[in-house]
């Protein structure tokens, strides 16, 4: 009885995903005039409400610019709060029309979840926080130091790997929850902290000195997050993909929030392509052909995003290091508009 | 005449009048002597409830020596040493390496999102008059003296949901704008989930108590699947089933409101708990009691109504409350399933790095701490207040 029940259960499950799949998601948007955004309960810098209740945050400006781009209004958005258990669930049956929740991607589940990763907006690995007493400057020098890390995360398991594949040794803390792990390490119990970079510079933030602690710079693990769309609508999949390499080639081209409507009579072809003033690009995707003019115009590029949530121009003051555009030694690169 | 005789003269009592004159005699009681010094006052108190015993005297020296370790570190961090006023982290973060005590201005500066969560905020005046309007019905309920409670009653459980459900989630005939439930949040979701869940399971759960004890097999049979079913999965796994299993199994292009599916399923959830609770009411019965109702020619709803309930619910007073207090704690899982009642909004605020310091989640924590003691010491003093107000006649 059991078993049948789960077949049906798993069928239905199923049945549902095509279901959902096979519409047509940008039209379903228009139609609602609202945007359903899966995003976090709430992580530093990324989706984050603040004291008024108004979501702030690098995957929260993603989920705006979308907006932006299909209504020229970045506010029609209904942002869905995801614990990580329900959010592929709620993709999947169709409550959120993306996933903007820093979700890593992996192949598993691109393969066997029924959801598309359209793009990269932050790459995230896992890196190290040291006092800056102990003059070390990169992990290789962390040799036969103790570590604080948290319990049963992958975590764990890529910092034993690290130290074996450098033959280094070290000694491991483990704690269970990330605030116990931190306050341990504040407490002197060990030398160094570990967990995701974009997490280490949020908990250091609840350190007694937080200026007597650095980050290295070594990030030993991959972790790119990205927005997911459900798998089989290829115009959705699309537009999720250029809104954010418009930003970024926003951010190539110099055009900001503040100088976009100046760049719009500018003579670089590149950027008379971008806004949409050469060119039909926008209607390829079921867009009009100001998107990108509308995005920058309403959020603002990659590195204003980036500046304004978790970077220079925030309190979490996260190094741009691997999100920092191709031609600056980091991995964000757009295709060309054209 | 009597007061004036000696209490000699009552031992004798066919002794002459003549008697009285009898020197040794007494003709007034003996003025009462004061008790001992050390069973009055402070030191009779101290020594009658504190060191009576050496068992008594062992415990009192342990809790006072605990009282001592703990409760300078306390009110030190709470009180004296805590930071009340602050625009960001900056006010709470460490001084000159010394850490500061509780940061109450965090809490200051974020007490509008504990309250309201995402509300907007021109519309924050909606969901004031609903604390109001709750207030006022549950006063109206609460109150034994309060005048026509019969009307409190039908305000209570009509007026009050409906009014409540039109004026947060918005009413077109009222002029109020909609707001999503995804912008409900804070305590308002907290009261407004535990009230549901309080109001619907007293009712829901004597009828299936009523029900299990029925002699009627199917409606037996219903009720106590129902009960056993839910009483068998833990609360996250029904709020796992509803956030993220039901929306699976429904078509398309319905959607069930999230709040929604989760105010049923803590309903349905409470109702089974309450259920088992009346039927112990209802067990610890005399059946005299049945017989005598049935005797009287009352039918099965009339002597429930006017004879069993009456009785069965006042014995079960306390476990009703410990059901009730449960289920408003309980309301504080909402969080896995992305709902953001009050303690979600405390975690939310607390990892902000606008705040983010050594000492924000802990106080966000003792926040959380005081305002659930509130809420369930208040249900639990009524309830008190309530078995003492019944049980006068069961004391004589």
């Amino acid at each position: 009885m059991k078993k049948l029940l789960m077949t049906v259960a798993a069928g239905a499950a199923l049945a549902m995903t095509a279901s959902a799949a096979s519409a047509q998601t940008l039209n379903q948007v228009k139609q609602r005039g609202v945007l359903q955004c899966g995003s976090n309960t709430g992580l530093a810098g990324f989706g984050q409400p603040d004291a008024q209740g108004n979501w702030t945050g690098l995957d929260v400006d993603f989920c705006r610019a979308v907006s932006a781009a299909v209504f020229n209004d970045a506010t029609k958005v209904k942002f869905v709060p995801l614990s990580a258990k329900d959010r592929f669930t709620a993709l999947q049956s169709g409550e959120v029309d993306l996933l903007v929740r820093n979700t890593t991607w992996t192949m598993s589940r691109d393969t066997s979840l029924g959801l598309e990763f359209a793009v990269v907006n932050y790459y995230d690995g896992q890196g190290f926080m040291v006092r800056k007493k102990l003059k070390v400057n990169s992990a290789m020098d962390l040799s036969g130091a103790s570590v604080c890390s948290q319990q049963g995360t992958t975590t764990e398991l890529n910092l034993a790997d690290f130290f074996r594949a450098n033959k280094l040794k070290y000694e491991p803390v483990i704690f269970a929850t990330a605030d116990e792990t931190i306050k341990a390490y504040d407490a002197g119990r060990c030398d160094v902290f570990t967990t995701d970079a974009s997490g280490l510079y949020a908990e250091r933030l609840k350190l007694t000195n937080p200026d007597d602690h650095v980050v290295l710079p070594e990030i030993i693990s991959k972790e790119p997050l990205g927005p997911s769309v459900r798998q089989g609508d290829a115009q959705w999949n699309d537009i999720v993909k250029w809104v954010h390499y418009a930003m970024v080639t926003a951010e190539e081209l110099g055009v900001t929030k503040a100088n976009v409507d100046e760049q719009m009579k500018s003579a670089n072809p590149e950027i008379k392509r971008l806004l949409g003033v050469e060119g039909k690009f926008g209607e390829a995707i079921g867009l009009t052909n100001d998107w990108a003019y509308r995005i920058i115009k309403h959020v603002g590029n990659y590195g204003e995003s980036f500046d304004r949530n978790v970077g220079a121009g925030s309190r979490l003051k996260i190094a741009r290091g691997v999100n920092a555009l191709w031609n600056k030694g980091g991995l964000q690169y757009a295709p060309p508009i054209r | 005449m009597e007061e004036n005789l000696a209490p000699g003269a009552l031992v004798g009592q066919t002794a002459p009048t003549g008697a009285l004159a009898h020197a040794y005699v007494r003709v007034e009681p003996v003025p009462s002597l004061p008790p001992p010094p050390g069973t009055v006052g402070a030191i009779g108190w101290v020594r009658a409830n504190l060191f009576s015993s050496p068992a008594n005297t062992a415990l009192t020296i342990v809790a006072a020596l605990l009282a001592a370790w703990v409760l300078p570190g306390m009110v030190s961090f709470l009180l004296t040493d805590a930071v009340w006023s602050g625009a960001d982290r900056e006010a709470c973060v460490a001084k000159n390496g010394v850490l500061p005590g509780a940061c109450w201005a965090f809490v200051k500066d974020r007490i509008s999102f504990f309250i309201y969560g995402f509300y907007p905020i021109d519309q924050r005046w909606r969901v004031d008059l609903f604390f109001v309007l709750g207030a006022i019905g549950v006063g109206w309920m609460l109150w034994q003296n309060a005048p026509r409670r019969d009307i409190g009653m039908i305000y209570f459980l009509i007026v009050l949901p409906l009014l409540s459900y039109w004026l947060l989630g918005g009413n077109s005939w009222l002029g109020l704008s909609a707001v999503d439930t995804a912008r409900w949040g804070g305590l308002m979701v907290t009261l407004v989930v535990a009230g549901v869940g309080i109001v619907a399971s007293l009712p829901l759960g004597i009828l299936l108590a009523l029900g299990r004890r029925s002699k009627l097999p199917v409606v037996k049979f219903f009720s106590v699947m129902f009960i056993e079913f839910v009483r068998g999965v833990p609360l996250i796994t029904v709020l796992f089933m509803a956030n993220t299993m039901l929306p699976l199994f429904l078509p398309d292009n319905i959607t069930v409101d999230k709040l929604l599916r989760a105010l049923v399923g803590i309903g349905l959830f409470a109702s089974a708990y309450m259920a088992e609770v009346v039927r112990a009411g209802l067990q610890a019965l005399p059946k005299g009691q049945y017989e005598g109702a049935m005797a009287m020619g009352l039918g099965y709803w009339q002597m429930m109504r006017l004879i069993v309930l009456p009785q069965a619910l006042k014995i079960t007073i306390p476990n009703i409350v410990n059901t009730y207090i449960g289920l408003f704690k309980d309301t504080s899982l909402l969080l896995i399933v992305g709902i953001f009642d009050f303690l979600k909004a405390i975690e939310t605020a607390r990892v902000d790095p606008q705040w983010a310091a050594p000492t924000t989640s802990a106080t966000g924590y003792a926040f959380a701490a005081i305002v659930y003691f509130i809420f369930c010491y208040g249900m639990a003093s009524y309830a008190r207040s309530m078995e003492r107000r019944l049980s006068v006649g069961d004391k004589r």
